[in-house]
């Protein structure tokens, strides 16, 4: 931690029940930090929809397991990690919901929605430990909000060392 | 607060007053039986209004999209009224927004279930 910083950190019991506790933990610090009411609901729905990728997917819905969520303030951004204890998923292999063959489809618009509202978004493998997403939102970017990802979007996969 | 959900009969459509969060778990749940209910009644024609939904996914999302396909499939058609801006704002980031017939006014909607009965 810098000093410029300030952190926020929370484990949460791996229930459904518990997106809408991160959703408000989330929507305070992004306040905190200064962002507007809009860009607090793009934050909040992009904590909401990791949360999700980390009770259901990640953590097979398994209650016996937890999810850590850690939040830094910085001058000029946002950082949140989201870690789960499950085997990871690569953001690479997942399609473009728009696309004409996609559009009816049921699922996969939730990492979009995240790479959309979120400036960076990266996801890292532990060890086999869990998987961690990192997204950040810069305060003051002057950026529309874009749609499902740009060049400054940075993912790595397995990186272990 | 979870998903609610009120059914009126107006004319031949009808209209489910949807309220709460459309979201993975119970909300997603209620509204696939709430279809699937409808569908089973011959209730085809439905009209979701969304005016009091406050908060929905990407799972919700994809709810309504396999609501839309699901009641197509079965000669029926769903429409969507009253959408708040952050469902609009959803839709129109996901390319959805071309796909459902959205509507403001629901005299229009409930109206617009004949025009396309009879086109």
């Amino acid at each position: 931690m810098t000093p410029d910083s300030s952190v926020v950190e929370v484990t949460l019991e791996s229930d459904l029940k518990n997106v809408e506790v991160a959703e408000e933990i989330t929507r305070r610090v992004a306040g905190t930090a200064g962002f507007d009411e809009d860009e607090q609901q793009r934050i909040e729905m992009a904590v909401h929809e990791s949360m999700i990728n980390a009770i259901w997917h990640g953590n097979q819905n398994d209650g016996s397991k937890s999810v850590w969520l850690q939040f830094k303030i910085h001058n000029d951004r946002l950082e949140i990690r989201v870690r789960d204890q499950g085997h990871g998923f690569d953001p690479s292999h997942i399609p473009d919901p728009r696309n004409d063959e996609n559009l009816l489809n049921v699922s996969g618009r939730g990492i979009f929605l995240i790479r959309t509202f979120m400036d960076e978004f990266r996801v890292e493998n532990l060890n086999g430990t869990g998987t961690e997403v990192t997204m950040i939102k810069r305060l003051n970017s002057g950026i529309p909000t874009k749609q499902g990802g740009t060049d400054r979007e940075h993912e790595s996969h397995n990186t272990t060392s | 607060m979870s998903m609610k959900a009120t059914i009126r009969q107006v004319d031949s459509v009808t209209v489910v007053d949807v309220s709460g969060r459309i979201t993975l778990g119970e909300g997603c749940t209620q509204l696939r039986e709430l279809i699937r209910d409808q569908l089973s009644k011959q209730n085809k024609n439905l009209l979701l209004n969304l005016a009091d939904v406050t908060y929905i996914d990407s799972s919700g999302i994809g709810e309504l999209v396999s609501a839309f396909t699901g009641v197509s499939k079965q000669g029926g058609a769903l429409k969507l009224l009253n959408l708040t801006k952050k469902v609009h704002d959803l839709l129109q980031i996901t390319k959805l927004y071309t796909v459902f017939d959205v509507h403001e006014d629901e005299a229009k909607a409930i109206g617009s279930f004949s025009k396309s009965a009879s086109a």
